[in-house]
């Protein structure tokens, strides 16, 4: 990981003149990077106009993914804290979401607690309860490192699993509950149709627009918590202890306030999976999903945001191309058939598990580092290369 | 009181399975400071060639195929994933066991599909009685096997010019590979000394009183990452000690449900893990683990 660091200078400082505005405005806007950068935003922007609810529903699980896995990369990337606990706290961001926000209701013979808050004030405090879960765990949190507390973290898997099941005057149960839709500035994110330029606008659409301006803010954010102090001292922490130690980081809270952070982070791609799901089950949220998070920053890239959201929409979007497309690939048959081959969540598996391998074996530092050749050679003529000797 | 000892025999034996697959992982961990996450695919791949096996073969050689079919796996992990990682960062190869977990798994799931394989053991579902107290002979099978191998480890790692080498190299790699240990012929068997290890205890865990080798087999083998670091991860001693505590702890959890039926159905599942936030509470480093000083 440490080599990752030492190769970030010749890239960083356009990026910086960039920001900053100085020399670099009229610069910025001639690179390539910049237009690819608003064709991109503009594509998104303009996909729901486009896509069909399938590919809709599978973007916005990526998006949700990728909020988590930014939360992850922050701990696992950032600081070297191994977290296989992170199912656990989409979990309770779900869950939380779900009691606050519904009306009590009497379903399959059960009575489901609900608080019927409305909406906004419900994904707040369900990501706010999310962290605080996770700082019921820093005592441990703080204590352990690297794998050690990846081991200590299963047991939030198994624990949640438990709770899940139990409370079911919470949750449901094992036939899980229905979620209730988001409302916001007046407009409720269910499958009543909108008319939006033609295209009737239903819950997949709306949401694409809210899961959008949640990625960008946990991006932005946790690039400004990466770029800043934080972001050193965590470096710091995962490269060298007690150096950091040393040098007057407190070791401890800042692996406990990360892992709190990293819990929000989950908790709020609960909230939206369970918005997009539109049904919360219990068996979801299970170890697969956590290893799933794992998969994801290593394959794109551990300790940066771009990596996280590229690893997510590799690893959330390979299962449901191999489900599209079953019938054309070799060797894949299309779920519940039984023919023989392999079912593309299982096949999606076997990628993602060998691209784990793959990756950290022959590309260190993911995806993320791939770099098309012609613009990086456009690029480095431009500026000159003062951080690398 | 006959439950009670009924419940503590059963856990004593359950606790010894754990503690082989939890040695393993301790091996592992000690020569070559990677913690192995696909310790539980290992397992489930010599349980699967035991139970794939036994009817063609007899199950002494099917158990013996899978003991060694298992050790190839790891120790192909070894050689083809590990050994090819040239970064120094353990946590990143943790990580990459993860992929390999993955993969195994996967592989190992989908052939044994929704079946439920039978280890084909000769003990069977058979019981014997001393006077009060019964135990499945499987029981009684399971705690003879895991302490004769467990002395046979233990010794063999005290006394063996092997058990020196993988102590030297736990100790201390670059001095040892100064005196002529072969750093990867040690990682190289502690791989597959874990994975003939863990097929052993695949066996115990898949024969009677629970139905077979099935998907769920792999979360059974889980319960021995508590007993591993509840012991302290580079403790041999604690390993024993952990795997022993969480057997009982389970065992007893399971056979008083009905008396905790407040903290909801399946408790006994749940338990190894609450012990270990437990003890990591208490001590961070486990039981028997050691705080690691550092040289700055």
């Amino acid at each position: 990981m440490s080599d990752t660091d030492q190769r970030t200078p010749p890239v960083a400082p356009p990026a910086e003149e960039a920001k900053s505005g100085r020399p670099g405005r009229s610069a910025a806007l001639r690179t390539p990077r910049t237009y690819a950068w608003a064709a991109f935003a503009i594509l998104l922007l303009a996909l729901p106009f486009y896509l069909d609810r399938f590919w809709l529903q599978a973007g916005l699980f990526a998006m949700a993914a990728a909020i988590a896995a930014i939360g992850l990369n922050l701990l696992t990337g950032a600081t070297g804290q191994l977290s296989m606990g992170h199912a656990f706290f989409l979990a309770v961001g779900a869950y939380s979401y779900c009691v606050l926000a519904a009306d009590p209701v009497t379903e399959n013979g059960h009575t489901l607690t609900g608080f019927g808050l409305p909406g906004w004030i419900a994904v707040v405090l369900a990501v706010g309860i999310s962290g605080i879960a996770g700082g019921l765990f820093s005592p441990i949190a703080g204590r352990l490192r690297g794998a050690y507390l990846g081991i200590a973290t299963l047991a939030l898997i198994f624990i949640g699993q438990h709770v899940l099941f139990n409370a079911s005057n919470l949750t449901g149960g094992f036939n899980g509950r229905s979620v209730p839709p988001l409302s916001l500035f007046g407009i409720t994110f269910d499958d009543s149709q909108t008319l939006v330029g033609g295209i009737p606008f239903e819950s997949a659409e709306k949401l694409w627009y809210v899961a959008l301006a949640a990625l960008l803010f946990c991006a932005f954010f946790a690039r400004g918590v990466l770029r800043g102090r934080p972001g050193r001292a965590m470096n710091a922490i995962r490269d060298h202890r007690i150096a950091a130690g040393v040098m007057g980081v407190p070791v401890a809270r800042y692996r406990a306030s990360v892992f709190v952070l990293s819990s929000m982070y989950a908790g709020g791609a609960g909230v939206l999976l369970a918005l997009v799901f539109q049904r919360t089950v219990p068996e979801y949220f299970g170890m697969i999903l956590s290893l799933e998070f794992l998969a994801m920053i290593v394959i794109g890239g551990l300790g940066s945001v771009r990596g996280a959201v590229i690893g997510a929409a590799f690893v959330s979007l390979l299962p449901q191309l191999l489900t599209r497309y079953s019938e054309s690939l070799p060797l894949v048959t299309a779920p519940g058939t039984g023919a023989g081959g392999i079912a593309p969540g299982e096949a999606s598996r076997y990628l993602y598990g060998a691209a784990v391998v793959a990756v950290v074996l022959f590309l260190p530092g993911g995806l993320s580092r791939l770099r098309f050749p012609n613009l990086r050679s456009i690029r480095s003529t431009r500026t000159p290369r003062k951080g690398s000797k | 009181m006959t439950t009670l000892i009924e419940l503590l025999l059963g856990g004593l034996s359950m606790g010894a399975v754990y503690a082989l697959i939890a040695l393993g992982f301790v091996v592992i961990f000690k020569a070559t400071e990677v913690v192995n996450f696909a310790h539980a695919s290992l397992l489930l791949a010599g349980g699967y060639v035991t139970a794939v096996l036994h009817d063609d073969l007899g199950f002494w050689f099917a158990l013996a195929v899978g003991i060694a079919g298992a050790a190839v796996v790891g120790a192909a992990v070894e050689f083809f994933v590990m050994r090819r990682y040239r970064g120094s960062d353990h946590s990143v190869l943790a990580i990459v066991t993860i992929g390999v977990d993955i993969l195994l798994v996967t592989e190992l799931t989908r052939r044994i599909g929704t079946r439920v394989l039978s280890p084909g053991d000769p003990w069977g579902d058979k019981v014997v009685t001393f006077g009060a107290v019964s135990m499945a002979q499987t029981r009684i099978a399971a705690l003879l096997a895991a302490a004769l191998l467990i002395t046979a480890f233990l010794l063999a790692f005290r006394y063996t010019s092997w058990g020196v080498a993988m102590r030297a190299a736990a100790e201390n790699p670059q001095t040892a590979a100064l005196m002529g240990v072969r750093l990867g012929r040690v990682s190289l068997s502690a791989w597959a000394v874990a994975g003939a290890l863990a097929a052993v205890a695949a066996l115990f865990l898949t024969v009677f009183p629970t139905p077979g080798l099935e998907r769920a087999t792999s979360l059974a083998a889980l319960k021995a990452f508590p007993a591993a670091i509840l012991g302290g991860l580079d403790s041999t001693t604690g390993a024993l000690a952990g795997g022993l505590i969480v057997g009982v702890i389970e065992s007893l959890a399971t056979g008083y449900q009905s008396d905790l039926s407040f903290l909801g159905r399946g408790i006994g599942d749940l338990a190894p893990y609450l012990v270990m936030v437990v003890v990591l509470l208490i001590r961070p480093a486990g039981l028997f683990g050691t705080k690691e000083p550092a040289r700055v």
